[in-house]
């Protein structure tokens, strides 16, 4: 009986119940969005951080877990190598320098200088690894192969700023890994030495002296023990501090900050929707005060009157969710792959669950107070 | 014939500050199958407050109200809601339909109600609607008819259910005169034919002259009843009510 009375009056009223369910699916294309946004940008930042081959990665103490500012010396590096239940250590430099596209096209990436062989060089899906530790040679990350066109074999021109001159150096794509972006940019991975001649530098004399790297992975023999590993590295290490890698991404300068802004959206998104929804179903509810009471008065019950409420919610929740997986699906295959959109299977289902349960939630005020109408009132008796 | 609905000594009142409001002021009459009765009186008298509580909407404050010698004093509210489902025909002044479902499906809603709904009952509503004219109707909605036609449907679905008790409130207010009396004809006629205990509250005493008893309440208690035919037809022909006193002659 509920779901008779629930479909007829959404079948007789399709044109009415279609309109909440378009704004249902614009709100669920917006929380899938606003989601896909903060996973692109979260992505765009952490992702090579995330995805490094080290259970640990050492900072120097005073660069309050910045790899900008932090320093390590080789002397860091082999002593870290020394500390028990350590596996490899591999140190990690990271600058910005633009590839250069064409006369007036440049893309602005990530170089990140890696040691051949070691913890933080990622894994060449296609071509090969890094071999060379001063060649000039590189790994592309997956994102800037696809910004680029560049195929292993290609060659590539960056542009690096070294005191007041730009200078130009010409690297080879030897291999192109996964999607490894850093600080929301398209990356290229060379050896470190190679890396430490070519990096941008603010003067020439920048560039002499001892080799340093802005950060050290290690990978343990046993990845369990990172937290006694991590403090036997603190307490013979002198001035450096170590963390896994989702406090380092954490820190990555503006992580936090966007990811607190797009689910501060995301939560005004959900507010709004079911302010929405409950707005809809109460001046619904509203409008049927008579009818309510009718069907009360002519031996109707409260349940049957609620379980209807709710199927109607439910029915015309779904069709909005669906509607708006749809439009979603049109957006993501419309956007090119430079905008830091991530569609993810999680982020989607996170979006949808959220919407179904506002449905409801929305509604609830109006089922009560269809469940409070009067007959005798209802009706004028 | 056999006692249907009974009350004894039902009263209603209300606290109003310090004063005491007797809506309903010990009132006992009893109807019985197939006969129509019609309730008057002006407003305030009590006629719809003992309406509502025949109905079982609204509890007395004392006395007894049986109906097929069920007590519906003794029930709880959902007992209630299913004795009106089950016992009780319902059609209101206005609002008496379901502004989404057919003719036909709010007739058949009364057994759909119960759980009663087969091919022999969808027939069954079929042939109700077609004897109160509506036979071409059956697919409208409430909006494509008109405000008699309307009446005719809730009357069908006051009767389809097989109700003891048929109640209706003031089913010609919003009607002219020719719907009126044809509405007020045609639900009499069933009552008699289909053996219900029925009654009709209206304050348009033309009405009357389908009723076998007229009952008129003033200040919450019966003052009158009025059983004699000839003296019945009196009343319907003094009525007050402007407008023909007598439906006018079918072609």
């Amino acid at each position: 009986m509920p779901i008779y009375l629930a479909l007829k009056e959404l079948w007789r009223n399709k044109g009415r119940f279609f309109l909440i369910s378009l704004v249902i699916g614009l709100i669920t294309t917006l929380v899938i969005f606003v989601a896909a946004l903060s996973e692109g940008l979260g992505a765009g930042n952490r992702e090579y951080l995330e995805k490094l081959d080290g259970e640990l990665i050492v900072y120097n103490k005073n660069a309050d877990l910045l790899i900008g500012f932090s320093r390590l010396s080789r002397s860091k590096l082999a002593e870290i190598q020394r500390v028990p239940g350590v596996k490899k250590v591999g140190p990690i430099s990271f600058s910005s320098v633009s590839v250069i596209l064409g006369p007036d096209k440049r893309l602005n990436i990530s170089m990140i200088g890696v040691e051949p062989g070691q913890p933080g060089e990622p894994p060449a899906l296609e071509g090969r690894s890094l071999r060379s530790r001063s060649g000039r040679e590189a790994v592309i990350e997956r994102s800037l192969a696809l910004r680029t066109g560049l195929k292993v074999g290609d060659n590539f021109t960056i542009k690096s700023t070294q005191g007041t001159q730009d200078e130009f150096y010409t690297l080879k794509v030897i291999g192109i890994s996964d999607g490894r972006q850093y600080s929301l940019q398209p990356a290229a991975f060379v050896p470190l030495l190679t890396w430490d001649e070519i990096k941008p530098s603010p003067t020439i004399d920048d560039l002499k002296g001892e080799l340093t790297s802005n950060i050290i992975a290690v990978q343990l023999d046993n990845p369990d023990d990172f937290k006694v590993v991590k403090q036997l590295i603190e307490e013979q290490v002198a001035n450096v501090v170590a963390v896994d890698r989702v406090t380092a991404f954490q820190n990555t300068p503006g992580y936090s900050a966007q990811q607190s802004t797009l689910n501060t959206q995301g939560t005004f998104v959900l507010i709004i929707g079911t302010l929405v929804i409950g707005g809809f179903f109460q001046i619904q509810t509203l409008q049927k005060v008579p009818q309510t009471g009718m069907l009360k008065a002519i031996g109707t019950s409260n349940l049957t009157i609620a379980l209807a409420a709710i199927v109607q919610i439910i029915a015309v929740t779904t069709l909005g969710v669906l509607l708006g997986g749809v439009a979603t699906l049109a957006l993501k295959l419309s956007f090119p792959p430079t905008i830091p959109i991530v569609f993810t299977g999680n982020a989607a289902l996170g979006g949808i669950a959220a919407i179904m349960l506002i449905g409801p939630i929305g509604g609830i005020l109006s089922i009560r107070y269809a469940l409070k109408v009067e007959p005798l009132k209802a009706l004028g008796l | 014939m056999a006692t249907v609905l009974e009350t004894k000594s039902v009263n209603k009142t209300y606290e109003l500050g310090a004063s005491v409001i007797r809506a309903v002021d010990d009132v006992s009459v009893s109807i019985q199958a197939g006969e129509f009765v019609a309730l008057v009186g002006p407003s305030g008298s009590g006629k719809t407050t003992l309406l509502a509580m025949l109905a079982g909407l609204l509890s007395p404050s004392g006395g007894n109200i049986l109906i097929d010698g069920d007590d519906l004093g003794d029930m709880s509210d959902a007992q209630r809601t299913r004795f009106r489902r089950e016992k009780i025909g319902f059609t209101f002044q206005a609002n008496n339909l379901v502004s989404y479902l057919t003719a036909q499906e709010n007739v058949e809603l009364m057994l759909r109600l119960n759980g009663k709904l087969d091919r022999e009952g969808k027939l069954r509503a079929q042939e109700l609607l077609a004897r109160l004219g509506l036979g071409d109707r059956l697919k409208n909605l409430p909006r494509q008819l008109s405000g008699g036609q309307q009446q005719r449907v809730a009357i069908a679905r006051a009767l389809i259910h097989n109700p003891s008790v048929v109640l209706t409130d003031e089913p010609t207010a919003s009607l002219d005169t020719e719907r009126a009396f044809q509405v007020v004809e045609t639900f009499s006629a069933l009552i008699h034919e289909q053996k219900r205990a029925g009654i009709m509250v209206t304050h348009d005493l033309r009405m009357c002259q389908y009723a076998d008893r007229i009952i008129q309440m003033m200040d919450g208690e019966v003052v009158r009843i009025i059983e004699d035919k000839d003296e019945i037809y009196n009343v319907a022909r003094t009525s007050k009510v402007e407008g023909p006193k007598i439906p006018p002659e079918k072609p």
